[in-house]
C-alpha cells in the first residue's frame, strides 16, 4: 500500500518534471535558422558557368542562400572564392546577401532547458577551477556561502542554545528578556546589513553576522520555549533522583526539549541560507548569491539558472540534515 | 513513646483559593508509619492526598507542620523516597531498560554499566517484564506495561519508602488485578516501606497493612487508621471468603459514603489529632466493635 503510494508519486513527479521541461522547451525554443539554401534551375548553373564560376562555389553560394542575380555579380567579377574570402567575403565586395543567421545572440533569450543541461553539466564536471577573480567554479562559490553560514549559524547557535536554557529555566529571565527578542526578531536581517558595515566595516564580517543575526532568533526562543515546557513530572523525576542542575539539565531538560530545540535550528539554518544570498548580492565579491548578480549583469541567464538551481539543491540538503536529526530526537509520548 | 519510621506531624496546607483568599487543604493531619509498613490512604477527590504525597515525596513544602523519616527532618526530594507517579512519568525518548537504569544509576553511582544493567534487568522482570519489551519506548508499551516499568523503577532503587500515588488509576480491572499481585510479590521480597494512594477499597484491602481514611476537604484531616486483619500471603479471590473481609470493606463504605461528610469541615482544635485505631476482627470474637453493624456479624456467623 505504502509501496504503492510511493511509486504513484514518484510516476506523478516524474510527468510534472517533463511536462514542467517540455512548456519550457517549447516556449524559449528559436529554431536555428542556418542561412536557408537556394536551388538554381539548369540554365542558371549554365549561366553561371559560362561566366568561368566552378560549379563546387555555385553549390557553396547556394548552400549560403546566395541568390542568383548577387551570384551573378559575384561572377562578372570574375574572382575565385579565395580571393573573395582573401578580401573579407562577399559582403565586403558590396554584394548585399542575407543575413547569415537570423537566431538571436545566446542569452539574450531566455534559456531553454537544453541550454541550462549543457551549463549544468560543465559545472557539475568542473566545480572547482579558479579562472579569475570573478570567474570561479560554482563549487567554490557555493563554498564560501556554505563556510559563511556554517561560521555565522554555529555562532549563533553556540549563544542561543544555551541562553535560551537559562531563559526557558527562569521565568524572570523570560519575562525580563521577552520584549527584546519580540522587537528585534522581526527586523528582517539584511536590516541589520547597514549597521554591520558601519561598525564592523569589514564586507566579510558583515554579512557572518548577518547570518548570525539571523538564526539566533528562531533557535533562541525555540530553546526556550521548548525548555519552559518540559512536563513537570519528568523534572520531578529527576529531583526525586537527586540529579544535580548541570545532570537534570542534560539527561532529562535537553532530550525532553530537543524537538522543539532542533525545530529551532532547521528552521535558522533555512533563514540563514535564504539570507546569505541576498547578503552576497548586497557585498559582492564572493559567494553563490553575487554569482547570481554577476551572471545576471554578464546576461548570462543560463548560468544564473544553473546557479540559482544549486542553491537551492545545498538549500535542500541542509534542511534534509536537519531533517534527520528531528527524527533522530523525537519522541512519542 | 518511641516514634515511628515515618512520623508526619501537624501538617497544614493552605493554597490561594484564588478569589483572595487562603484554601485550607488538610489542617494538622497527623500520623505514623511503621517500617515495612503497607499503608493505604483511601479519600475522596480532592481531599489532599496528592499533596499529603508530594510533601512525603520532598516535591512541596507544607505550610505548617513537619515529617521525619527515620529521624530525619524531610526537607527536599530524596533518593530514599521513591516516587511512582500517578501518570507513570517514564521519559519517553528512553526504553523502559534505559528509564529503569536511569534510577538506577542515579542510586549506584560507582556500579559499572554491565552491573546496573543486569540490576535493572532483574527488577523488569520481577514484574514480568523480559526480553525484547525491556527495549522498546513507553510509547510502544501498553498502559500496564508502563507501570510495571514505574514500578520497577522505583522498588529497582531500593528506596527506605516508596510512595505510590494511584498507580493502578488508569488500568483496566484484569491488568490491574495483575499487577497488584506483582507488587505483593515484589514488597514481599523487599519489605519496602511503601505509602500508597488509592480509590478502590478492594485494591486497598488486598494489599494494605493499615489503611488510613481522610475526611473530605477542606480542612480535610486523616480520621481514622484501620487494620487489615486478614493474614498473608493474600490472594485476591480468597481474600474475599476471610471472614473479616466484608466487616472491614463495609466499615470503609460506610465512613466514605458518610463518615467522611459528616466529618469535613471540622476546624479540629488539633489536640486529638492522631487518627482513631479500628480494629475489626470476626475471627477472635472481640465483643469491643461498636464499628461493625448487626448483618456484619451475619457474615461471621
Ligand atoms: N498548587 C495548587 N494550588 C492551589 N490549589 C491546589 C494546588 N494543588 C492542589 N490544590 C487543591 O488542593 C486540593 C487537594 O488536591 P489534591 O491533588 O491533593 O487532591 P487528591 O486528594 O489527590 O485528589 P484526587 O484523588 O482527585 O487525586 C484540591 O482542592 C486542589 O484544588
Ligand atoms: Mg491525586
Amino acid at each position: 500500500m505504502l509501496q504503492k503510494l510511493e511509486l504513484r508519486s514518484a510516476v506523478l513527479s516524474l510527468v510534472i518534471l517533463f511536462v514542467g521541461l517540455f512548456i519550457w522547451h517549447f516556449s524559449t525554443y528559436v529554431p536555428v535558422t542556418g542561412p536557408v539554401g537556394v536551388e538554381f534551375s539548369q540554365e542558371q548553373t549554365d549561366a553561371l558557368k559560362s561566366q568561368n564560376m566552378v560549379a563546387e562555389d555555385i553549390e557553396f553560394y547556394a548552400s549560403q542562400g546566395v541568390e542568383f542575380p548577387q551570384l551573378e555579380q559575384i561572377a562578372a567579377l570574375g574572382l575565385s572564392r579565395e580571393m573573395i574570402d582573401m578580401a573579407g567575403g562577399i559582403q565586403a565586395l558590396g554584394i548585399s546577401v542575407p543575413d547569415e543567421n537570423s537566431a538571436p545572440a545566446p542569452g539574450s533569450l531566455f534559456p531553454s532547458p537544453s541550454q541550462i543541461g549543457v551549463e549544468l553539466w560543465a559545472t557539475i564536471t568542473d566545480p572547482f577551477y579558479v579562472a579569475g577573480t570573478n570567474d570561479m567554479g560554482y563549487g567554490i562559490q557555493m563554498g564560501y556561502s556554505l563556510l559563511r553560514v556554517i561560521i555565522g549559524y554555529t555562532l549563533a547557535a553556540a549563544i542561543a542554545i544555551p541562553l535560551g536554557f537559562l531563559i526557558g529555566m527562569s521565568p524572570v529571565f523570560y519575562r525580563a528578556l521577552d520584549p527584546y527578542i519580540q522587537i528585534l526578531r522581526p527586523i528582517s536581517p539584511l536590516a541589520w546589513m547597514p549597521i554591520a558595515l558601519f561598525t564592523i566595516g569589514d564586507s566579510e564580517l558583515s554579512s557572518i553576522f548577518v547570518i548570525f543575526i539571523c538564526s539566533l532568533w528562531p533557535m533562541l526562543s525555540n530553546t526556550a520555549f521548548g525548555v519552559a515546557s518540559v512536563r513537570h513530572d519528568w523534572v520531578n523525576v529527576a529531583r526525586t533522583h537527586e540529579l544535580g542542575a548541570l545532570k537534570t539539565a542534560f539527561t532529562v531538560i535537553l532530550p525532553a526539549a530537543a524537538p522543539t530545540i532542533v525545530t529551532g535550528m532547521r528552521i535558522s539554518i533555512g533563514i540563514a541560507w535564504l539570507v546569505i544570498v541576498a547578503a552576497e548580492m548586497l557585498v559582492g565579491g564572493t559567494g553563490i548569491g553575487y554569482v547570481v548578480w554577476n551572471e545576471w549583469n554578464g546576461l548570462r541567464l543560463d548560468r544564473m539558472i544553473v546557479a540559482i538551481l544549486l542553491i537551492g539543491v545545498v538549500g535542500m540538503l541542509l534542511d534534509a540534515i536537519f531533517g534527520k536529526l528531528q527524527r533522530a530526537v523525537t519522541y512519542t509520548e | 513513646m518511641a516514634k515511628p519510621f515515618l512520623s508526619v506531624e501537624r501538617l497544614t496546607q493552605k493554597f490561594p483559593d484564588g478569589a483572595g483568599g487562603a484554601l485550607t487543604v488538610f489542617e494538622n493531619a497527623t500520623f505514623g508509619v511503621e517500617k515495612g509498613e503497607f499503608v493505604c490512604i483511601l479519600g475522596h477527590s480532592g481531599c489532599g492526598k496528592s499533596t499529603i504525597m508530594n510533601v512525603l515525596a520532598g516535591l512541596a513544602e507544607p505550610t505548617t507542620g513537619g515529617v521525619i523519616m527515620d529521624g530525619t527532618e524531610v526537607s527536599g526530594p530524596s533518593l530514599d523516597r521513591g516516587v511512582v507517579f500517578q501518570n507513570y512519568s517514564l521519559l519517553p525518548w528512553l526504553s523502559a531498560l534505559k528509564n529503569v537504569t536511569f534510577g538506577v544509576r542515579a542510586r549506584y553511582q560507582d556500579w559499572s554499566k554491565t552491573k546496573v544493567e543486569k540490576h535493572a534487568k532483574e527488577f523488569l522482570a520481577m514484574v514480568g517484564l523480559e526480553g525484547d519489551v525491556v527495549y522498546r519506548k513507553p510509547s510502544q508499551l501498553s498502559g500496564g506495561m508502563r507501570q510495571r516499568v514505574s514500578i520497577a523503577r522505583a522498588f529497582a532503587n531500593h528506596p527506605k519508602l516508596l510512595l505510590l500515588d494511584e498507580p493502578f488509576g488508569a488500568l483496566d480491572a484484569l491488568t490491574r488485578g495483575t499487577i497488584q499481585e506483582e507488587l505483593l510479590k515484589i514488597w514481599g521480597k523487599t519489605e519496602q516501606t511503601v505509602f500508597m494512594i488509592t480509590h478502590d477499597i478492594d485494591e486497598a484491602i488486598l494489599l494494605a497493612d493499615r489503611i488510613l481514611l481522610m475526611t473530605n476537604g477542606p480542612f480535610a484531616r486523616v480520621a481514622e487508621s484501620v487494620e487489615i486483619t486478614i493474614p498473608r500471603p493474600r490472594n485476591r479471590t480468597e481474600i474475599v471468603e476471610h471472614p473479616n473481609y466484608y466487616a472491614i470493606r463495609n466499615h470503609l463504605v460506610q465512613f466514605l459514603g458518610q463518615h467522611s461528610k459528616d466529618l469535613a469541615g471540622q476546624e479540629n482544635s488539633g489536640e486529638n489529632n492522631a487518627p482513631e485505631t479500628v480494629r475489626i476482627d470476626m475471627t477472635q470474637e472481640a465483643p469491643e466493635e461498636e464499628d461493625a453493624s448487626p448483618h456484619l456479624r451475619a457474615v461471621n456467623d
